[in-house]
């Protein structure tokens, strides 16, 4: 049996691995990406498509701008298009009191490059006059945007393979280890691999992994639930979300050049894991309906042609693991993004492949150490 | 012990067409109180669609040869209506399992279910056609409902093309209410129904049948022209169809002025439902499409969950009713209730009759596949998001695309209104044309909801 050789293996190919494929191909490093499915199939593919910085945990704005400096570069970045616009994402909320938390966010250093405006009573009404009269309030960020989610994953597969790296869908792993100066992987069909470095961007499932190599994470899966109108007239070029802290009352809809309208947010369901199937929730949709009706009074002449769902990894608190691991050389990991990776893909990616070959990064990404569960695992082996 | 049973045991039926009917009657018989939920104004299904209340034409300018088996099924349900839970006009856009999720003019609504029969007929199986996204264009069934409905013609001059009984039966219906058919135009040649007559001599009655529609359209001057290939419909956006030009069996080019098209090869199973509840689907050979995998009697791979009619089996009416019979009839076993031999023997017996039938059907006005790998780059194939030919082919070329969700992820086909109900067998045979592989191979698109659009008015009241 041979063993395929490359400089660093991937495992996982949606949009971080996807896309750490492609900046590791530019720095000249050889790629192996192994994905168990089709490339981009689940959270990366389903996902609501927002490009949007603006709310995200301020220790990640850093990674983000880097990111939204990639999306600029779109369409040449890869030679392929993502439908990324820049139309701006207005974050908007239903009490004066949370007024005060967005303009606190719009004044923190870190948050400066979003240049945030914040709009209150007739001038928010005038700016967005579809607004319904419950929104008080609202965060501008005139940088953000929104793109395509389907096409992004394979986007970058495609531009990682042009550029040399081999992209081996319906490959899944059955067992990984670490073999002297590297690491060796089979899998289920016998197949050999093995390179100097391993990254984990499985996603949903990158917990499985990291816990093979003594690492586990609380980590719990998450269907989003999405719908779709029929097409109308393109008329609300800005991405909307709802900020509060009720969850029912989460939702956020962006509409494309072509008309639909995307609609997401509301209840969770749990996905299938046996099957690797989700589905939407019939109560999030009713719930989304009565939502969107609320946000946007006129909207409700439309029709909803299509619901979907897809698998998700959660961190319990929120944000992903990221970067080298704490126990294993050579180890590294991006995954668990917490229904807010879409917006960073091409950040880590570029971020995952400086600090692979480099071994060190320019951005700050310490908050998402995979150490930062090492001590409560500890705690867990000693107890039982 | 059994008493108890049907008390407490929900059984839902959606759809009221011929195996919805017949499923309701025996249940009914056997002591139950089905929930029968149908889409519909009025009961009857798509082929025997009762005409609005106050409508008053005679059954048989509605049903022509099929008037009797119309009114048979109708004065049935009005017997059964005061027996069974009826909810017309309500949708079920979704479910989980257990329960139905429905929608009755702008009202949500949940039915909880112990056993869920799915009786939800069969569409109109489309080919595109260059230029059939022009204003127009019907399918058969479409143009059916327009008569049967609504009373009115698609058209002033009306061409119907496409291949199955329906395209006779159909263009005879119109001749009968009056309206101008300017020709119509099949795609199977003669030779292909001379080589399925064996099969099609299972039901003699129904040969005959057919035979009498043809006699009538040759009575009425109609030109009628076997193993065509269509070229084109002809025509521009803002005036709609003007003609339609197709290739006749002898090579000639062939124009015919019209102002409406009807267009369809059989019929496709309405599986979305079975899809949404996780109901196995196979291929089916003779006639190059996916149906539900079921037992002889009707019951699915999910426990608890039945089909019957064409939903499950494309067989037509007649098949349907027995069929309805026969399903009513395995869940009654299923619940340990008697059944009556030789009524269950009788249903057996008459299916395999139709299910000889219809693979003489099948041979004799056979799917156009090959006209899907024959379209030009710029006809379309998806006329919701209007995506054509040539940029399907593309996610296949460049982006290699070869599963029928993958491309429908990447090009948009049957993600529109329709929900792929129109496009995606189509779609699939130019995928599998494009890469070269059997239609099988690149899978079937995966039914998402809801099964039809829902409106965002949409309210839950609380009762």
């Amino acid at each position: 049996m041979t063993v395929q050789r490359a400089d660093v293996v991937i495992v996982g190919g949606g949009l971080m691995g996807s896309a750490t494929a492609f900046f590791l191909r530019q720095r000249g490093q050889s790629v192996i990406l192994l994905e168990r499915d089709q490339v981009g199939q689940y959270a990366s593919g389903v996902n609501f498509g927002n490009v949007r910085r603006q709310g995200r945990f301020l220790g990640q704005l850093e990674l983000a701008n880097r990111s939204w400096a990639l999306w600029k570069r779109l369409p040449e970045l890869i030679d392929d298009d993502l439908e990324f616009i820049a139309s701006g994402h207005m974050r908007v909320c239903y009490r004066e009191d949370e007024i005060a938390e967005l303009q606190a966010y719009a004044a923190a250093p870190e948050a400066a490059q979003l240049d945030l405006q914040i709009y209150r009573g007739a001038d928010l009404h005038e700016r967005f006059p579809f607004l319904g009269k419950d929104v008080k309030g609202g965060s501008y960020a005139p940088h953000d945007g929104h793109a395509n989610p389907r096409l992004a994953a394979p986007a970058f597969a495609r531009a990682a393979r042009r550029l040399g790296a081999r992209i081996e869908e319906r490959t899944e792993v059955a067992e990984v280890h670490k073999s002297g100066d590297g690491f060796g992987v089979t899998t289920t069909d016998g197949r050999q691999f093995s390179a100097a470095q391993l990254l984990i961007t499985a996603g949903a499932w990158g917990e499985k992994l990291s816990a093979q190599f003594g690492e586990p994470v609380p980590l719990e899966t998450n269907g989003p639930q999405m719908a779709v109108t029929e097409p109308v007239p393109y008329a609300l070029p800005t991405v909307i979300g709802v900020y509060t802290k009720i969850p029912e009352e989460v939702i956020y809809f962006r509409q494309i050049p072509r008309g639909n309208i995307i609609i997401g947010g509301g209840y969770r369901s749990k996905p299938d894991m046996l099957n690797r199937r989700a589905y939407v929730e019939p109560r999030s949709i009713l719930n989304q309906l009565e939502q969107m009706r609320r946000l946007v009074p006129g909207i409700d002449n439309l029709n909803i042609i299509r619901v979907w769902s897809g698998i998700e990894g959660y961190l319990s608190d929120a944000l992903p693991v990221m970067g080298r691991s704490g126990n294993v050389d050579g180890l590294f990991y991006a995954f668990g993004f917490s229904g807010h990776g879409f917006q960073l893909g091409p950040g880590v990616g570029d971020v995952m492949a400086e600090l692979i070959s480099t071994g060190s990064t320019s951005t700050s990404i310490e908050p998402f150490s995979i150490r930062r569960f090492a001590s409560s695992a500890e705690q867990r082996s000693k107890a039982s | 012990m059994a008493t108890a049973r049907m008390n407490t045991h929900r059984i839902a039926i959606v759809g009221a067409g011929p195996a919805g009917v017949r499923c309701a009657e025996t249940l009914v018989a056997a002591g139950f109180r089905p929930i029968l939920i149908d889409e519909n104004r009025r009961d009857g299904g798509q082929i025997y669609r009762r005409q609005p209340e106050g409508f008053t034409r005679s059954y048989a300018t509605l049903y022509g040869t099929e008037a009797d088996k119309a009114r048979a099924l109708h004065d049935s349900f009005d017997r059964l209506r005061p027996q069974i839970d009826y909810r017309p006009d309500t949708l079920v856009w979704n479910l989980t399992p257990g329960q139905l999720c429905c929608v009755s003019q702008g009202v949500h609504s949940t039915v909880e279910y112990d056993a869920l029969i799915l009786c939800t007929g069969a569409t109109d199986r489309l080919m595109p056609v260059e230029g059939w996204q022009l204003g127009g264009t019907y399918s058969l069934g479409g143009a059916q409902i327009a008569l049967k409905a609504q009373a009115v013609s698609i058209g002033h001059r009306v061409v119907f093309m496409g291949s199955g009984p329906l395209l006779y039966l159909v263009a005879s219906q119109y001749v009968k209410a009056g309206a101008s058919v300017a020709a119509v135009l099949d795609t199977s040649p003669l030779g292909h129904r001379l080589k399925a007559l064996p099969k099609l001599m299972a039901r003699p009655g129904l040969l005959f049948t057919g035979l009498k529609l043809l006699a009538q359209l040759y009575r009425a001057k109609i030109p009628v022209h076997l193993g065509i290939s269509p070229l084109g419909v002809l025509g521009e956006a803002s005036r709609g169809v003007s003609g339609v030009r197709v290739r006749r069996a002898n090579g000639e080019t062939l124009t015919v002025a019209c102002d409406a098209l009807a267009l369809g090869y059989h019929l496709r199973p309405e599986t979305q439902l079975a899809d949404l509840a996780g109901c196995r689907l196979r291929f089916d050979e003779a006639s190059s499409q996916w149906w539900l995998d079921t037992d002889a009697e009707g019951r699915t791979s999910v426990s608890g969950v039945y089909a019957a009619g064409d939903g499950a089996k494309v067989r037509g009416a007649d098949a349907a009713e027995h069929a309805g019979r026969l399903v009513a009839m395995a869940l009654l076993r299923d619940l340990q209730q008697p059944v009556e031999a030789t009524h269950l023997a009788d249903q057996q017996r008459a299916l395999k009759v139709m299910d000889a039938f219809r693979l003489g059907l099948a041979e004799a006005f056979p799917w156009p596949a090959e006209q899907a790998g024959a379209l030009p780059d710029e006809a379309i194939v998806c006329r919701c998001e209007m995506i054509s030919a040539g940029e399907l082919r593309r996610t296949v070329s460049e982006k290699g695309a070869c599963e029928v969700n993958r491309a429908k992820a990447f090009s948009r086909v049957g993600m529109g209104r329709c929900q792929g109900r129109y496009c995606s067998q189509a779609g699939a045979e130019v995928i599998a044309a494009a890469a070269g592989i059997p239609v099988q191979e690149v899978g079937r698109q995966r039914g998402q909801a809801p099964v039809k659009p829902l409106s965002m008015l949409t309210r839950e009241v609380t009762p």
